[in-house]
């Protein structure tokens, strides 16, 4: 074989393998969405539908009109929604805090901070569970979305600070400093100065802490018993019955709780990456 | 291309502006030494009362006797110490070595092959042109973001018995394929989630279906990151492709391996979410792993907080020793100086 087929043919291996992974990657996600979309006759029979013929809206409008468990998914996704944004909107204020703290200043223990950052981000949620779980009946926040709020900005704080302090560290300190010289004050300088710059930095932070509070599974299954208080990641679990199991309810679900993480999730990707892995290269 | 050179502009904000040495007391209000303390004080108090108090709670809770009368919230009774006897009593059950088994072959298992299929999906999209590599992240982008229950849910689903995916897709295979791989040729209605050992070849195909983008966007962003001249260098000094994968593209990237692996691994020890799913919840005892026996043991009835709190000892331990060797690697790397 000449040496141009030979390139040619290790192109067409090289794309041919690019969409088996993209395949792969997408399948069970496009099957979510095929599923919620497909009437009961084509979900419950051994024959193979690779797309929903025609597509029915059954499933969908079930669960917003009739709900799950007697609450209109609309419920759940409100929960949901009322929590991760409280928790990111406290999370952000202190994690935009500590990390400003860290990335401009020298003070003692400041390395032993950062460890102790790293070291909680990796005590197992799983483990906190029972010491948590008493903590909040006592402070009488069980079966409140509050004390959802407060796990959750624990659970994500510190990788928010762990995040945040590589973009305060990246604006150039003569800025504040200029605005001191123009006689601004600290807090002046905070808000007029450091803040617009670093707040894309902070959106996606945050956005970081939305996913993850949003998909939160344990606590919420743990700390939550009123039902019409539950979030949408537990609320999922009533369409799995003890005899069956209702798939196109639970895919049209599903597919209403991924949504929104996808869409944050293409807009911060790239950052989570550096985020994770801050510090293992170097130029 | 979107993901450029990531880790490496990662890292370069954290070093770029060679810092000045500190000035205590320079700007105004406040004497300087003060305010980072007031800036770090809600976050502390966050991690204090959140993490590092619960801890030693956890630490305290396993060497005592705590069931339903001792965590009601009015007059709750004195918890009764008991020693070491709730460690003695996991040590003695049957479940601490099946749940510990499961908990380590499913880490080794699944951390292998997602750090093998991730490297492999990095390497491929490093070779690939930019529109295919852009299409091809897209749509490891649709895995990755997946939440967990879903993930669980979708898997579930395709295993299913019945309607499942799974089930219609080995059916097309060649009979005699079928048999001479698995020894059976008909699949349909093969219960996928009614047993320990199927379930958790389940739970490793949904977690390495939903880990592996994270590697492999993390290792493209690392290929990225080798300057390629020495890729011109090891050409014309006639390295092949693998000689050259094993003499500069491993020990450059060797950092952000070691990085991904300890992460993976810690990910991987305490799978929860999607076992608790796809075991249908505490009724298959067999499956436990360390996190789900240790949620069964707290919150079935009768509870015994005392006794799940020193499981979730056990498995903190096991990971704190892990992630020792993760904090020394980015302290190594001089990112928290």
């Amino acid at each position: 074989m000449n040496p141009l087929a030979r390139r040619r043919l290790g192109r067409i291996a090289l794309n041919a393998a690019g969409v088996a992974v993209f395949v792969f990657a997408v399948f069970p996600v496009y099957w979510m969405v095929a599923t919620a979309f497909k009437p009961d006759d084509q979900i419950f029979t051994t024959k193979f539908v690779p797309f929903p013929s025609p597509p029915s809206m059954d499933h969908v409008s079930r669960v917003f009109t009739k709900g799950v468990a007697g609450h209109s998914i609309w419920q759940y996704l409100l929960n949901s929604t009322i929590v991760a944004l409280s928790a990111v909107v406290i999370g952000a204020v202190f994690a935009l805090l500590a990390a400003t703290a860290v990335a401009r200043f020298r003070f003692r223990f400041r390395t032993s901070f950062l460890i102790l950052l790293l070291i909680v981000q990796m005590v197992p949620a799983e483990a906190l569970l029972i010491p948590l779980f008493t903590m909040v009946r006592r402070l009488g926040l069980y079966d409140q979305l509050a004390g959802l709020v407060l796990i959750n900005v624990g659970l994500t704080l510190p990788f928010s600070v762990w995040m945040l302090r590589t973009f305060v560290a990246a604006v150039p300190k003569e800025l504040e400093e200029a605005s001191w010289i123009d006689g601004a004050g600290r807090f002046v300088t905070f808000w007029r100065v450091l803040f617009p710059l670093v707040a894309p930095g902070l959106v996606a932070t945050s956005i970081f802490s939305f996913i993850t509070t949003w998909n939160e599974f344990v606590y919420a299954l743990t700390l939550i018993g009123d039902q019409g208080k539950y979030t949408m990641p537990v609320a999922l679990q009533f369409f799995v019955g003890q005899r069956s199991t209702d798939w196109g309810g639970i895919m049209a679900a599903s597919t209403l709780m991924t949504i929104p993480v996808l869409v944050f999730f293409l807009l911060v990707q790239r950052r989570m990456v550096s985020g994770l892995v801050a510090g293992a290269v170097k130029g | 291309m979107t993901q450029t050179s990531t880790l490496a502009r990662g890292g370069a904000a954290g070093s770029a502006p060679p810092r000045r040495r500190p000035r205590p007391g320079r700007g105004p209000g406040m004497p300087g030494w003060v305010v980072p303390y007031v800036l770090l004080l809600p976050g502390l108090l966050v991690v204090g009362a959140l993490t590092l108090y619960p801890l030693y709670q956890m630490a305290d809770m396993s060497f005592h006797k705590v069931g339903l009368r001792q965590i009601k919230v009015n007059n709750p009774a004195p918890a009764d110490f008991v020693g070491l006897d709730n460690y003695r009593q996991i040590l003695g059950s049957d479940l601490f070595w099946s749940s510990l088994r499961n908990t380590v072959v499913f880490a080794v298992v699944a951390v292998t092959l997602t750090l093998l299929v991730g490297t492999l999906v990095g390497l491929l999209l490093d070779r690939l042109g930019p529109k295919m590599s852009t299409f091809v992240v897209v749509g490891v982008m649709a895995a990755w973001a997946t939440p967990p229950t879903a993930q669980a849910i979708v898997w579930k689903w395709l295993f299913d018995s019945d309607g499942g995916a799974v089930n219609w897709a080995l059916n097309l295979l060649p009979d005699a394929l079928s048999e001479l791989l698995f020894g059976r040729s008909d699949w349909s209605g093969q219960p996928w989630l009614n047993d320990t050992s199927t379930i958790y070849l389940v739970l490793i195909v949904a977690v390495v279906w939903a880990s592996f983008p994270f590697i492999a966007v993390s290792v493209l962003a690392g290929l990225k990151s080798v300057p390629a001249e020495l890729y011109e260098a090891a050409r014309m000094d006639g390295s092949g492709p693998l000689t050259t994968f094993r003499r500069i593209t491993f020990p450059m990237l060797k950092p952000v391996f070691s990085v991904l692996t300890v992460l993976s691994i810690i990910w991987d020890f305490k799978v929860f979410t999607q076992l608790y799913l796809l075991a249908g919840g505490t009724v298959n005892r067999d499956a436990f792993n360390l996190s789900l026996w240790s949620y069964a043991e707290a919150f079935s009835s009768p509870p015994k907080m005392g006794l799940g709190a020193a499981i979730a000892a056990v498995l903190t331990v096991i990971l704190l020793l892990i992630t020792l060797v993760y904090v020394r690697q980015i302290v190594k790397s001089e990112d928290v100086r």
